[in-house]
């Protein structure tokens, strides 16, 4: 450590920087993180496990990360189709549909919510045909997965987009020579090159559907057991000044989280080492 | 395999890259396709490869019609100027991937697999880097790797797209020779795409010279160099100087002055006359058809590369040996040793 420290660089900048990394870090992350662990110490183990285990919590678990795996995956395969056609095609109106991808990312949530549902709610305009067809989508999960598929795409299509801008046109072409297939191309060259930030995409769509709130209350519906977030419960809890049960879900989701990040983290830094940077 | 190209055309846009080729390869054959860039060479091979199509005109393989197949069908192997190797896969499965991915009727079991792909690395001389990634490796050493990667699937052609175009002087020169030495032990009709006329003159048996999507010459390395057929191979072979003459019934003027040349079957009219630096032979003043005096003088290895101003007004280069000395201000006469007039 001393001697990264020590050694004279041409930019004097370690010792400033390092510190107000740690400082801010800890001020911004690490501390408001600590309070919420101290907070669930107010419980025994025995009330701390008497409100994870509750119909209603675990319900709300499920939903929550249930739902955003499945969009995630939806994300997944839809955003790199999207990518595919970005990145290698030029067609009329190409600009703008990538610019679109990013809507999600500006749309305050709230409007999306109220978007998404007026557009799905049983009278909207693919509401009603949905609804004669027999799927009612708004104030069903079914809502809340179309909510989380709407604001996880722009993860997947702009961590993919870079990498596949990189991957050179002539490996295609090389495989085909080499006599490989359409589909032999894209399973053994195109997806293993991608692995990495298909991960990272995955990953980011995911952990942004867990968390999100604002566009997925509006369309939820909201009913506990069925359709009801896990953000929610500990709004809920907050309001009903039963701060230590909100903590103690809030813990819960965060070391899920947490473990499922570290876990694609992981996976990606393995996937990495295969394919060394050049 | 023999190849034949005719009358082939393609457009990009309105620019034509290939305005009507024929060509014709022979069996066993290491064919260099030489031309500046844009004059449609890397697109006359990968018309050949099937990775682009023509607008008009036929390519066959042993007079079997080629364009019909895509470029999977046609067993022709493909090397890259940017090797374009699959870098998330180690050097083994870089070379082993046309054998896996055949069909499964004809495809090897993986102890015959490890088996031919040892050969090729052996081949190669690289069977020490099987476990590396390719970004672990050189340039020279990953242009190897495409090249039994491309020997992998025993092509019946083998088409290499400016294979050294990019790697350094040194080991450019290396590979030059190795590529000639493996086409001597493999013999597989083979095509080149270069714009360095020293790699084509040293390691092709026969040239195509091209410029803007047409075939200038045909010929061995030899003839391509000593009896260029147009003015265009004559400046981009070699170096030239060039001098603007005027032609009348077989006698060459240069500006006011008549030149002791002939200009043989040269229709009369504004010329251009061609001569090798190193075919400038000095004598003494009013010896030849030019005189001069020498500006500058540079010694480069063997020979010394002199400026000399011509009394007409234009400025030379010359090659001269070194034994004969030149000094600023020599007046000297030329005599071109060997030379071409070339109308227009």
């Amino acid at each position: 450590m001393s001697a990264i420290a020590t050694r004279r660089r041409t930019l004097p900048g370690f010792g400033l920087t390092m510190g107000l990394t740690l400082s801010w870090l800890s001020i911004i992350i690490l501390i408001p993180l600590a309070g919420l662990f101290l907070r669930t110490l107010e419980l025994s183990p025995e009330q701390f496990w008497a409100i994870l285990s509750s119909r209603r919590t675990l319900n709300a678990l499920r939903v929550s990360f249930g739902l955003a795996f499945a969009a995630a995956c939806v994300n997944l395969v839809m955003g790199s189709i999207i990518v595919w056609a970005l990145v290698r095609y030029r067609f009329p109106g190409r600009r703008l549909f990538d610019a679109i991808v990013d809507v999600p990312f500006a749309l305050p949530t709230a409007v999306a919510g109220v978007a998404l549902t007026s557009l799905f709610a049983e009278k909207g305009w693919l509401g009603a045909p949905l609804a004669a067809l027999g799927i009612k989508v708004a104030f069903t999960p079914l809502g809340i997965f179309i909510a989380m598929i709407f604001i996880g795409i722009p993860f997947v299509v702009r961590t993919v987009q870079p990498v596949l801008q990189d991957l050179d046109p002539e490996i295609e072409e090389a495989a085909g020579s080499l006599g490989a297939s359409r589909w032999q191309t894209i399973i053994r060259v195109i997806l293993p090159s991608l692995g990495p930030a298909l991960l990272t995409g995955l990953a980011l769509a995911f952990a942004r559907a867990v968390g999100e709130y604002g566009s997925v209350i509006f369309i939820a519906g909201n009913l506990p057991n069925v359709s009801e977030i896990a953000p929610l419960l500990i709004v809920i809890r907050l309001s009903e000044f039963r701060y230590a049960d909100a903590t103690a879900i809030a813990v819960v989701m965060l070391i899920v989280s947490f473990v499922i990040i570290f876990a694609v983290n992981r996976l990606q830094r393995w996937a990495q080492d295969r394919i060394p940077v050049h | 395999m023999t190849i034949e190209v005719r009358n082939l055309v393609k457009k990009f846009g309105s620019f034509a890259a290939l305005d009507g080729v024929d060509l014709k390869v022979d069996n066993g054959e290491l064919l260099a396709l030489l031309g500046p860039s844009g004059s449609g060479k890397t697109t006359l091979l990968r018309i050949i490869a099937g990775l682009d199509w023509p607008d008009s005109g036929e390519v066959s393989f042993n007079g079997e019609d080629a364009l019909a197949r895509g470029a999977r069908e046609r067993h022709v192997g493909f090397v890259f100027q940017h090797y374009a190797l699959f870098r998330h896969m180690t050097v083994f499965e870089n070379v082993a991937f046309g054998l896996r991915v055949q069909p499964r009727a004809v495809r090897k079991d993986e102890a015959a697999i490890r088996a031919r792909v040892k050969e090729l690395l052996d081949l190669v001389q690289l069977d020490w880097l099987a476990d590396r990634y390719p970004s672990q490796l050189s340039g020279g050493q990953r242009q190897r790797i495409a090249l039994a990667r491309a020997l992998a699937i025993e092509p019946r052609i083998l088409l290499l797209d400016e294979p050294f175009g990019a790697l350094d002087a040194k080991v450019r020169k290396e590979l030059r020779k190795w590529l000639r030495s493996l086409h001597h032990e493999i013999n597989v009709t083979s095509i080149f795409v270069t714009h360095d006329q020293e790699e084509a003159l040293e390691v092709a048996n026969r040239v195509v010279v091209m410029d803007k999507g047409r075939i200038e010459q045909i010929g061995s390395p030899d003839d391509v160099y000593d009896n260029p057929a147009t003015a265009f191979v004559h400046g981009f072979i070699g170096e030239s100087i060039v001098l603007p003459v005027e032609v009348t019934g077989g006698a060459v003027r240069l500006g006011e002055r008549q030149l002791n040349l002939t200009a043989g079957a040269t229709a009369s009219g504004a010329s251009r006359l061609f001569v090798r630096r190193h075919d400038m032979l000095v004598g003494p003043p009013g010896s030849g058809a030019f005189d001069g005096a020498v500006q500058h003088v540079r010694n480069f290895g063997p020979v010394q590369r002199a400026e000399v101003s011509l009394f007409g007004g234009e400025t030379i280069e010359i090659d001269a040996p070194r034994d004969k000395e030149l000094r600023q201000g020599d007046r000297i006469g030329l005599v071109p040793r060997r030379y071409r007039i070339f109308a227009g």
